[in-house]
C-alpha cells in the first residue's frame, strides 16, 4: 500500500486513465479524419513515451515525432573540442554526465579522461563551485550544457559570486529558436507541437502564442508523466480538429503564462541570445546562449583565449558518411530511416550525436527498440 | 531535456532546502524559484536547484483537468462516453 | 567514433562494464580459447565451467573485483568478491561451495587497517555461504599502478546437475529473488557523489543457501539460472532470451523494487533495471512448478521480496520485451557505463 505522498505520483500513472485518455484520442483524430504529425521538442517527452511504451498506445493515425530536443546532441563537435583543449592545458573541467562522451571533431571528454584529463562528472553546478572552492590554486572550468532549463542554474551560480578560479565554457542552446527552423523546414508540415513542459515553467508559455499563430499550428504544454503526455496530445489533436491554432496548458502546476520571473531575469541577466551552429540542424539564429559581458570574467572562452572561430568541418563530414541526424532532428527522417542505424551506428561505435546522448532519438529508438509492433507478442 | 522530479521540502536553512524524494533526500538551492517556499511545500528539481513550488492541491486539480479533457470530447455515441467513465471510476474505486 | 565496426584500437572502459561492449571483446578477443570440454566450457559463457568428474559436475568460476569505493554502504570489495564466486557457483547448480582462492593485488601505500577490514567482511561473508577460503596469492604494485586494491576469487564445487543459462522454453516463467537495482544505485550514489540521503545500501549477500531451497523445491523444472551483475536484469533476460531462443516478456509493474532506490533512480535518469544487483538471482522455471518454487524462496530470509515478474514465449526470440502498464517496449542489455543524466 503506497504512502499517500507516493500515490499522488501514482495517480499520474493510472493505466486506467491513461486507456482512458487513448480513447478519446481515438476518438478526437477520428473526427479529425485524416493522419496527423506532432512534434515535441524535447529528449525527456522521447524519454517517457519510450519508457512507457505509449506509442503502442496512441492510434496508428498519430504521427509522434520528436525534433531538436536533445541538448547533447546539438552541441557542435567544435564546442567540445573547446572544452577539449581546455582539459589539455591542465583545466579542471566539470560537466554533467550527458556530454561526457559526445564526440568532438576526434574525440570526447571521456577518451582525455581516460587519458589523464582532469574531468569530472557533476549532478549540479554548485559541486563544480564547490570544487573551486576548495582548490584555490587550480582552474576549474564548468563546461555548461544543456537547454536554457539548465542553463538558469548556470546563471544563479554565475550571479552568486564564483571565486576567482572559476570559470564558465557555455554551449547552452535555447529551444524555442529552433523551433522556428523547424516550423520553416517545409518538407513536411507540423500540424501540432508539444512544448516541453520544464522549460515552460522558466519561459512561460505566453512566448509560443505568435508561433502557434503564425505555423498555424496548436502548441500544447505537457509534463513528463504518461497521463500528462496523453492530456496535452488529446488537447492538441482537439485544438487541430477545431481549427484552432492556440496554445494550451497542459501542465498548470507547474506552467504559468508568464513563467518564472525571477529566473528569467536571472538567466538574461547573465546570458543572452546569438545565432550559432547547432550540431545536424546548422544556423539557428538566436540559438546559443552566450554569457554577457557584465559576465565577460566569468568567461573561459575569454579567460584562456580559445579560438572564437569554430572549424565547420565537421558538419559536412557528417552528411558525407550518410549520417541523418540532422533530418532526423528536423523530424524529417526517423531513425530507422537512417541506413547506419543499428548497423555502423550503434550507441557503442556512434556515427551521429543522436546515437550518443540518453537523450538522442536513435539512442532512445535503440534502447526502447523504437515502436515495435508487440502488441500481438505474448 | 529538463529531468524535473519532484519532492516534499522538509527543512529549509537560508537558500538550501532538505526535500524529500519518496525514498530519498536531497539538498536543493532555492536561488530560483519565484515564490517563497515553506516547510511542507512540494518543489520540482532540476540539475539540483528547485525550479518551482508545486501549489498544493495540484494533484487534483491536475486529475480534474484530464477528466475534464475526457468528458469535453463531444462524443455522438453516448454509450462510448459512458464506457469511459465507467473506465474512471474504475480507476478510482482502485485509489 | 568511426564508421566501421573494426575494434578500436585500445581498451575502452565499456569494454569492461557488462554490457554490449564487453560481450563483443570477449566474444572476439578470449572466445577463440575455447575448446571441446565434457561439460559447459568456455564457449558457453555462461556464469562458470562445469566438468565432468565421474557421474557429478565440478563447477568451477572466477571473478576480479575493481570497484570504486571500495567500501560502500551495506559492504565492501571483500564481502562482493567472496559473494560474487558463491552466486556464480549457485546458479550453476552448484550451491555449496567446496573452496575459494582469493588472490590480492595491493598499491602501495594502501591502509593496513582497510585491508584487514576487508579481510574481516572476507570472513563473514565465506561464514554465511559455508565457503572456506582455502588458498591465495598476494602481490603489491607501486604507488599509482593500481588504484587501492584488486582482488580475484575464484570457487569450486560439486553438483549432479548443471543448471546453465540456456535452458528457457515458450510458458517458462522468470522469478527474481528480491528487489531490483540495490547494489548499483548504491554504489552509484556513493561514486558520483550524487548528494542523496537515504537507506541506499547494497544487497551484496551470498545466496547459495536461498538457491537451495529452490532447487529442492524445483528439481529439473528449474530450468535456467544467472545472477544479474554487471549489465542487471536487464542484461540477464537479455542473455537468457538469446540463448534459449525465446522471447521474453516482463511485467514491469511486478518488479519488486525499494522505494528509495526507485526514488533515487528517478533522480538521475537511470533506470533500476539496468544497474548490478549483488545478491539476487534471476530463475526460469517450468510453469508448473513456478508457484512451488516461488513459495520455497518466500520462505528463505533473502527471498522475501522473490516475485515472478515475466514470462518466456515464442515470439520475437532473443528480445526481451517490456510490459509497462501502459504499453510495451524493448527492454535492452544496457550499454557501457551509466551515468547519471540531466535530461
Amino acid at each position: 500500500m503506497p504512502a499517500p505522498d507516493q500515490s499522488r505520483e501514482l495517480k499520474f500513472r493510472d493505466p486506467a486513465r491513461a486507456r482512458a485518455l487513448a480513447e478519446a484520442l481515438r476518438r478526437t483524430l477520428d473526427a479529425v479524419g485524416r493522419e496527423l504529425t506532432v512534434m515535441h521538442v524535447c529528449g525527456s517527452h522521447e524519454q517517457a513515451i519510450a519508457r512507457f511504451g505509449l506509442r503502442t498506445l496512441i492510434p496508428q493515425g498519430l504521427r509522434l515525432l520528436m525534433g531538436p530536443g536533445c541538448p547533447v546532441c546539438v552541441t557542435d563537435a567544435p564546442e567540445v573540442d573547446l572544452a577539449l583543449s581546455l582539459a589539455r592545458e591542465g583545466v579542471h573541467l566539470c560537466t554533467y554526465g550527458d556530454m561526457l562522451r559526445l564526440p568532438g571533431t576526434s574525440r570526447s571528454l571521456s577518451d582525455a579522461k581516460a587519458e589523464g584529463a582532469r574531468v569530472e562528472v557533476v549532478y549540479s553546478v554548485s559541486q563544480a563551485l564547490e570544487l573551486a572552492e576548495r582548490r584555490p590554486d587550480e582552474d576549474v572550468c564548468f563546461f555548461a550544457s544543456g537547454f536554457e532549463t539548465t542553463a538558469v542554474a548556470t546563471a544563479a551560480a554565475a550571479l552568486g559570486t564564483p571565486p576567482k578560479n572559476f570559470s564558465v565554457l557555455s554551449v547552452h542552446k535555447y529551444v524555442p529558436a529552433a523551433m522556428e527552423v523547424v516550423a520553416a523546414a517545409r518538407e513536411r508540415r507540423i500540424d501540432g507541437y508539444l512544448a516541453a513542459g520544464h522549460a515552460a515553467i522558466i519561459t512561460g508559455f505566453a512566448l509560443f502564442e505568435p508561433f502557434a499563430k503564425r505555423t498555424k499550428s496548436p502548441v500544447a504544454v505537457a509534463g513528463f508523466e504518461p497521463l500528462d503526455i496523453l492530456a496535452a496530445l488529446l488537447k492538441v489533436t482537439e485544438l487541430v480538429r477545431d481549427q484552432r491554432p492556440e496554445v494550451a496548458n497542459v501542465y498548470p502546476r507547474c506552467v504559468t503564462r508568464e513563467g518564472n520571473g525571477p529566473a528569467q531575469r536571472a538567466l538574461w541577466q547573465v546570458f543572452l541570445a546569438r545565432g550559432g551552429r547547432w550540431r545536424g540542424l546548422g544556423e539557428v539564429p538566436g540559438g546559443n546562449l552566450e554569457l554577457t559581458p557584465a559576465f565577460a570574467h566569468l568567461d573561459a572562452r575569454r579567460r584562456f583565449g580559445l579560438p572564437t572561430s569554430a572549424g565547420r568541418e565537421e558538419g559536412r563530414e557528417a552528411e558525407a558518411t550518410g549520417c541523418l541526424c540532422g533530418p532526423i532532428m528536423l523530424g524529417l527522417a526517423s531513425p530507422s530511416d537512417c541506413p547506419l542505424f543499428g548497423k555502423t551506428c550503434l550507441p557503442e561505435s556512434p556515427v551521429g550525436a543522436c546515437m550518443v546522448s540518453s537523450e538522442g532519438q536513435c539512442r532512445i529508438w535503440h534502447t526502447y527498440g523504437g515502436p515495435p509492433d508487440l502488441r500481438e507478442v505474448g | 531535456m529538463c529531468l524535473g522530479v519532484p519532492g516534499k521540502v522538509v527543512a529549509i536553512d537560508g537558500l538550501s532546502a532538505t526535500v524529500d524524494f519518496f525514498g530519498v533526500k536531497r539538498e536543493l538551492r532555492l536561488d530560483i524559484v519565484d515564490e517563497p517556499v515553506l516547510v511542507g511545500d512540494y518543489v520540482l528539481n532540476h540539475v539540483g536547484f528547485a525550479i518551482r513550488r508545486i501549489p498544493p492541491g495540484e494533484a487534483e486539480e491536475t486529475l480534474a483537468l484530464f477528466d475534464e479533457l475526457l468528458h469535453g470530447t463531444r462524443s455522438p455515441d453516448d454509450l462510448m462516453a459512458a464506457d469511459v467513465r465507467g473506465e474512471i471510476a474504475a480507476g478510482r474505486e482502485k485509489d | 567514433m568511426g564508421t566501421s565496426r573494426s575494434p578500436p584500437e585500445r581498451i575502452a572502459l565499456k569494454d569492461g562494464a557488462g554490457g554490449r561492449a564487453m560481450r563483443r571483446l570477449i566474444e572476439e578477443a578470449f572466445l577463440p580459447l575455447a575448446s571441446e570440454v565434457e561439460g559447459v566450457g568456455l564457449s558457453a559463457l555462461d556464469d562458470g565451467a562445469a566438468l565432468r568428474v565421474g557421474d557429478r559436475f565440478l563447477v568451477l568460476t572466477t571473478d576480479s573485483h575493481v570497484v570504486l569505493p571500495a567500501f560502500f554502504p551495506g559492504g565492501d570489495i571483500g564481502r562482493l568478491a567472496v559473494c560474487g564466486t558463491v552466486n556464480d557457483l549457485a546458479v550453476m547448480g552448484a550451491t555449496e561451495p567446496l573452496g575459494l582462492t582469493l588472490a590480492v593485488i595491493l598499491e602501495e601505500g594502501f591502509p593496513r587497517a582497510d585491508l584487514l577490514r576487508i579481510v574481516d567482511s572476507i570472513r563473514t561473508a565465506a561464514g554465511e555461504a559455508g565457503a572456506p577460503v582455502v588458498t591465495g596469492d598476494t602481490k603489491v604494485m607501486g604507488k599509482g599502478q593500481l588504484d587501492g586494491i584488486v582482488l580475484n576469487t575464484a570457487g569450486v564445487g560439486l553438483c549432479d546437475r548443471v543448471v546453465t543459462d540456456s535452458g528457457l522454453r515458450p510458458g517458462d516463467v522468470l522469478l527474481l529473488t528480491g528487489t531490483v537495482g540495490d547494489h548499483g544505485m548504491a554504489v552509484m550514489a556513493c561514486r558520483h557523489d550524487l548528494r542523496l540521503e537515504g537507506d541506499l545500501a547494497s544487497d551484496v549477500a551470498p545466496v547459495n543457501g536461498l538457491i537451495r531451497e529452490a532447487l529442492r523445491a524445483g528439481g529439473e523444472d528449474v530450468v535456467a539460472m544467472k545472477d544479474p551483475t554487471r549489465g542487471g536484469v536487464a542484461g540477464v533476460l537479455n542473455e537468457l532470451a538469446k540463448k534459449g531462443g525465446v522471447g521474453i516478456v516482463v511485467d514491469e509493474p511486478a518488479l519488486p523494487v525499494r522505494d528509495e532506490v526507485r526514488a533515487a533512480a528517478e533522480l538521475v535518469g537511470i533506470d533500476p533495471l539496468l544497474v548490478a544487483n549483488e545478491g539476487k538471482a534471476v530463475l526460469g522455471v517450468r510453469a508448473r512448478a513456478a508457484e512451488r518454487v516461488l513459495a520455497a524462496l518466500r520462505a528463505h530470509p533473502l527471498g522475501a521480496r522473490a516475485a515472478r515478474v515475466g514470462r518466456a514465449v515464442a515470439e520475437r526470440p532473443g528480445t526481451v520485451i517490456l510490459d509497462t502498464g501502459f504499453g510495451r517496449r524493448i527492454l535492452a542489455e544496457p550499454e557501457g557505463e551509466l551515468l547519471p543524466r540531466i535530461c
